[in-house]
């Protein structure tokens, strides 16, 4: 599963993208972040203010509870700023 | 048509370039946005911006911009249209975004440009780091512009 990180989020985790093989008994985003908080204290600041976060897999916004394929892509970042 | 570019744009030549040969045209609107130094606003008792750095996400920035590109042309009868946003780091002044729309009548073109520009806020991925004299700070969101584009939203659901 390809994983995408932005903004502050890339900051705190540490990297901008990365290759990951979760556990098959996660299958949601927020398991996925639950998963993705065991491994590490960037991770865990990553996602401590999950009101901050917004996702999308394969380009799209989708809620937390979406589900997910090993295939994926799944992106982390917080509410958009441009314009 | 949607840009997403690290150079500056010129609004005369895109506006040509988008019209040219196209006599149905009756009206252009545009919208062009600015890097904002929000310590210019006292009201804000921001510090002074010296400069920032837009991030975006490849791939998605692209297809948010070109899915609400399509709705604007669902929505209203228009003849072209552009968005152009700038990534990358700019300085207080600069141009950051740029919409147009083009249609027989004014009103399809006014209307669709301020669509645009509310929706674009909520949706494209960009994210505003900017450099102050204490250091960098993320842009937090705005829930003005959260407001501004729901209100497309409600105009919908009354149709």
């Amino acid at each position: 599963m390809k994983l995408l990180y932005f903004a502050w989020l890339r900051q705190r985790t540490g990297k901008g993208e990365e290759d990951l093989t979760p556990p098959a008994s996660v299958a949601t985003v927020v398991e996925l972040v639950e998963w993705l908080k065991t491994l590490g204290p960037g991770y865990m600041r990553a996602f401590s203010e999950m009101k901050s976060v917004r996702v999308a897999v394969n380009q799209e916004y989708v809620p937390f509870t979406y589900k997910i394929n090993s295939g994926d892509e799944v992106a982390f970042f917080p509410p958009v700023t441009g314009g | 048509m949607i840009k997403v570019q690290r150079e500056d744009f010129d609004l005369g030549r895109e506006i040509d370039a988008l019209t040219r040969g196209r006599h149905g045209i009756g009206g252009v609107a545009s919208f062009v946005g600015l890097v904002r130094d929000l310590a210019g606003d006292p009201s804000t008792g921001a510090q002074a911006v010296r400069s920032m750095t837009l991030e975006h996400y490849p791939g998605m920035t692209e297809k948010q911009l070109a899915d609400i590109e399509a709705e604007a042309h669902r929505r209203w009868k228009l003849d072209a249209s552009l968005i152009i946003h700038r990534y990358g780091r700019l300085d207080p002044g600069d141009r950051i975004v740029l919409v147009v729309c083009a249609s027989p009548h004014r009103q399809a073109a006014l209307e669709a440009c301020a669509f645009l520009i509310d929706w674009l806020k909520t949706k494209a991925p960009f994210w505003k780091l900017e450099e102050t004299p204490t250091g960098a700070e993320w842009v937090d969101a705005r829930e003005a512009d959260d407001a501004a584009a729901a209100r497309w939203r409600r105009d919908q659901a009354a149709e």
